[in-house]
């Protein structure tokens, strides 16, 4: 029995590296730090430990030759979750190219809101030891914020401490859109998030009388989706009058057609404020079960993020025509490889593709693959890196037990070479 | 296996050889001596009439770290401009102005380069930088960490902490994020853009902590050179691209009172604000102060014509640039109390005045600094140009024709107010080898590398001489890495991994007693979290490191 201390967590998105793990043979238990996301999955079970082929248990070597021989002569094999760390990025990406695959990321559909925002007109933003240290007005926009990442603000709004804000519990935190199903955003002396409550998709015209506020345009409406105009220029002021503004949201929380254009206009925003003597910035929320690290490494691999095919020799990006999903469901697709080493309830698409799994050990399927490699857990099997949610901080996952399963990159660099 | 290189004239500064008819033997990936007695040569390549230098080695391009992938990520089409397909032995990707890592090795290697330096390193995100270092293939790498607005460093200023701890932090965190130099950025200035100051003179003070930029070049310079560490301090000084920042650089050489210090890319801090357009050349004003000043040494960061992005740790500057974006989309960033970032596509016009000066005032430069052991060959890769226009470059360094046709090209008003014309200078081969190869080791402090002799690593490039330069320079016939060959008549025909160069300088390690205290309350990520260990670089059997010796005596 060990307990390891100071472990970092792929899972949150927000890069906790304060837990405390008991580990017993190949149990965790979490015993300091945890939270409804982390503790489930660090927690969860070891099941399977051997490859399965057909559904009949097979030799790692077995099924790596088995995934290789579906694999070998198909046109356009699809490769989707893309959940893993870095190391499982570089084999992933090294069999795309390959096979000149379509590599999607399970989040991309989401993360699709903040990259078409981002390639239209770019943005300004921070990351959490700024929040920590600088911000004095969060403003949430249209995501539940507790329940995306249960200790944001214990870590990052009512840390005791901060560099250059005097009083954390004086912060102010304003919720736009979906209002808080907790209490985590009352600061310790009580002090409550101001809610200015919308339906989701009305977001979009909202946020446009924001930005049409902060610039000083005249309103004739004094209701705009049941908030009163009134109230939304009160924030508009406060984001003009707060020395370091942070405006948040999570891009797959804004789950509407052409929600990028919500996230052009907060971003367009948050622009404007800094032409108006103050700091603002904004902090997309993401970075769960390896979003952030497909993106990146795709990113510094191909030059696109992880919504890009390699079927013409050469990487080729397209955040609406290589979309998985739609590439199977109309047929185009020809194989389907499936990785996710982080939820098991992450599972495949049911489709009648022939179809591999590189996945989190305790899996189950509607529909036995033809091939499943059980692999281990970033950050719990074996050691690598992840990408938190803001992008900038890769953070370096421990091994903290030995249940004999191989990580993804062993096992994707075994299917290539076997190529 | 034994490799001999027959008759190539040689063109190796490091040795003083300039030109002169000289075999090389190669064996086990080093230069060797002749073999005495009886050999036998497995591969003997005639390289009779042909010119041989060392592998190339750029001392600063952004090729690792977050801001270069936000750079990518910005610009889908203009990788879509540049797609690369995969081979038998190279992977696939992208190219033109921030191309994928495995294309910034092949073309890299393609040009006869062996080894590239990312010049700013954030101590937070230098995992990613050795990440994306560590995808690309052939060339060795290595990075100066960024200093300068990170809070602790000003913090300790302001507490007034002696030098000493400040050395030890220094060496610290060179250890932590696995650096070979150390580089600040617009001193202090990317902090105080945190509490909304638009600019930052040399002495003006951050409105929070009171320190002002020149106390901070002071005190790392001098931290640089107490540790030993033999890159003397990487600056990018205040005002980059402001008219009359001119100054400001003459007044920063001026106040580090002859310690060493490296200005990157000088070409955009060297503007005046003289003619109808209040903006005008300091190239000559410049050049004689590191002509007069032998602790400095610079890069140039020319620019040249044509679609680029630009990516910087000053976002200060880059956000005041943002409104020159082309295409018009920018981001910038704040990161972790450490640093920051700012991203701004450029697209550099012949036909645009300021643009034409610049490209002048580049050249200027390079014409007019007399020491080819004191300037570098950089276009600050991706910001003044992609470094695939270093042929191209080079040819404007080394025919004053070729030069002066396209000087009779640019803007007409740039042309008046520029001396090029009047500059007769050109590069020799031995000096374009000084400046991409031994000067860029020494300054480096990389041992065994940038040279010829026996016991340098057989880093080895083969030109077919051709008195059109840049047709030189963009295809060579053979490189070598590590004695392998790795090139043949400029495409890949194999492929390695380089390795990182690095320093250790020493520190007393209490000085981690104040950091885990300062990270633990302020910052969101555990100390013992935040370094990087050796095996971070060299665990996935592709990577290595190397550590190079410091100089002199530790104070």
């Amino acid at each position: 029995m060990t307990d390891i201390t100071e472990v970092p967590s792929p899972f949150c998105g927000i890069g906790t590296d304060d837990l405390t793990i008991r580990v017993e043979g190949t149990t965790l238990k979490v015993l300091e730090n945890g939270c409804a996301v982390n503790t489930p999955l660090f927690e969860q079970a070891v099941t399977d430990t051997q490859p399965r082929v057909n559904g009949k248990q097979v030799s790692l070597a077995e099924a790596v030759a088995a995934a290789a021989a579906l694999l070998k002569d198909t046109h356009l094999p699809v490769i989707g979750g893309c959940a893993t760390d870095v190391n499982g990025m570089r084999g992933l990406l090294a069999l795309a190219d390959r096979t000149g695959a379509v590599v999607d990321n399970i989040n991309f559909t989401g993360a699709r809101n903040n990259f078409l925002a981002l390639q239209d007109s770019g943005w300004m933003n921070t990351t959490l030891a700024e929040v920590k240290n600088r911000c004095d007005l969060l403003v949430v926009v249209g995501t539940d914020l507790e329940a995306f990442a249960p200790r944001f603000f214990e870590r990052y709004i009512w840390n005791p401490e901060s560099m250059f804000v005097a009083d954390t519990s004086l912060r102010t935190v304003v919720y736009l859109g979906k209002a808080p199903s907790g209490v985590a955003s009352t600061s310790s002396i009580g002090k409550k998030a101001q809610v200015l409550p919308c339906a989701t998709e009305d977001l979009p015209e909202v946020v446009a009388v924001l930005r049409a506020l902060v610039k000083g345009q005249p309103i004739r409406a004094t209701t705009v989706c049941g908030i009163a105009v009134a109230d939304l220029l009160a924030l508009a002021e406060q984001l003009k009058a707060a020395r370091y503004g942070v405006v948040t949201w999570a891009a797959g929380a804004l789950a509407y057609p052409q929600a990028e254009l919500t996230v052009q206009t907060l971003s367009e925003m948050i622009k404007d404020i800094n032409d108006k003597n103050t700091r603002c910035s904004g902090l997309p929320l993401a970075g769960k079960e390896g979003d952030q690290t497909a993106n990146q490494v795709c990113g510094w691999t191909t030059g696109y993020p992880a919504r890009t095919r390699f079927s013409r020799g050469y990487p080729e990006y397209d955040p609406f025509l290589n979309d998985s999903k739609q590439l199977i469901a109309d047929g185009e697709a020809d194989a389907l490889v499936w990785v996710h080493a982080f939820n098991t309830n992450a599972t495949p698409p049911v489709t009648d593709l022939p179809t591999i799994v590189v996945g989190r050990s305790g899996m189950n399927f509607s529909k036995e693959p033809d091939v499943f490699i059980p692999v281990g857990t970033p950050g719990i099997d074996h050691a690598g890196h992840a990408y938190r949610m803001d992008n900038v901080v890769a953070i370096r996952l421990k091994k903290l037990r030995d249940a004999g399963l191989p990580s993804t990159a062993d096992v994707l660099n075994a299917i290539e070479q076997a190529l | 296996m034994l490799i001999k290189l027959t008759g190539a004239k040689v063109y190796d500064p490091a040795s003083g050889i300039d030109g002169q008819q000289q075999d090389i033997y190669i064996q086990d990936g080093r230069i060797i001596d002749k073999p005495s007695g009886d050999f036998l040569v497995d591969k003997d390549y005639d390289l009779r009439g042909k010119v041989v230098m060392s592998g190339a080695i750029d001392m600063h391009t952004h090729i690792g770290g977050g801001k270069g992938n936000i750079a990518r990520t910005l610009l889908p089409e203009d990788h879509r401009q540049d797609p690369v397909h995969r081979s038998d032995i190279c992977r696939s990707g992208c190219g033109h102005a921030m191309p994928s890592t495995f294309v910034t090795g092949y073309r890299y290697a393609e040009m006869g380069y062996t080894a590239g330096f990312e010049p700013a390193v954030l101590p937070i995100n230098a995992r990613q930088a050795h990440m994306e270092m560590a995808d690309i293939p052939i060339l060795d790498k290595g990075g100066y960490v960024m200093l300068g607005s990170d809070d602790y460093l000003l913090r300790m200023l302001t507490a007034k902490k002696d030098q000493k701890a400040i050395n030890d932090y220094v060496a610290w965190t060179m250890h932590s994020a696995k650096a070979i130099g150390v580089k600040v950025v617009n001193p202090g200035g990317i902090n105080a853009f945190k509490f909304n100051q638009r600019k930052l003179d040399l002495d003006e003070q951050n409105v929070h902590y009171g320190v002002t930029p020149r106390d901070i070049l002071q005190v790392l310079a001098t931290a640089v050179k107490e540790l030993g560490v033999s890159h003397p301090l990487h600056v990018h000084g205040c005002n980059l691209g402001v008219p009359g920042n001119m100054q400001t650089t003459l007044d920063t050489i001026q106040g580090i009172g002859g310690l060493p210090m490296h200005l990157t890319h000088i070409q955009f801090h060297s503007y005046g604000t003289e003619g109808d357009f209040k903006f005008s050349s300091g190239a000559a004003q410049i050049a004689e102060a590191v002509n007069k000043n032998k602790n400095i040494t610079i890069d140039v960061g020319q620019i040249l014509f044509g679609q680029t992005v630009t990516a910087s740790g000053d976002n200060m500057r880059q956000h005041a640039n943002h409104k020159h974006a082309s295409p018009n989309k920018w981001v910038t960033m704040d990161i972790e109390c450490d640093a920051g970032c700012g991203v701004v596509p450029f697209k550099y016009k012949d036909q645009n005045f300021v643009n034409a000066l610049q490209w002048a005032i580049g050249l200027e430069t390079f014409l007019l600094v007399d020491d080819p052991w004191r300037i570098f060959l950089t276009t600050d890769h991706p910001n003044g140009a992609p470094f695939t226009s270093y042929p191209h470059l080079i040819r404007l360094l080394m025919d004053r024709t070729f030069r002066n046709d396209v000087l009779a090209t640019i803007h007409p008003e740039a042309q008046k107010m520029t001396t090029l014309a009047s500059i007769d200078r050109e590069y020799s081969l031995q000096e374009i080898a000084i400046m991409t190869r031994a000067g860029a080791a020494k300054l480096i402090g990389l041992k065994d590398r940038g040279g010829l002799s026996a016991g340098n690593w057989a880093d080895i490039t083969v030109y077919t001489d051709n008195s059109d330069r840049q047709k030189m320079f963009e295809k060579p016939d053979y490189v070598f890495k590590d004695g392998q060959l790795v090139v043949v008549d400029g495409k890949v025909v194999s492929t390695k991994w380089g390795t990182t160069h690095v320093v250790r300088p020493d520190f007393d390690p209490s000085v981690e007693k104040g950091l885990k205290d300062y990270f633990d309350r302020y910052l969101t990520m555990k100390l013992g979290n935040f370094k990087i260990s050796d095996d971070e670089i060299t665990e996935d059997g592709r990577g290595s490191i190397t550590v190079h010796p410091l100089q002199g005596k530790q104070v």
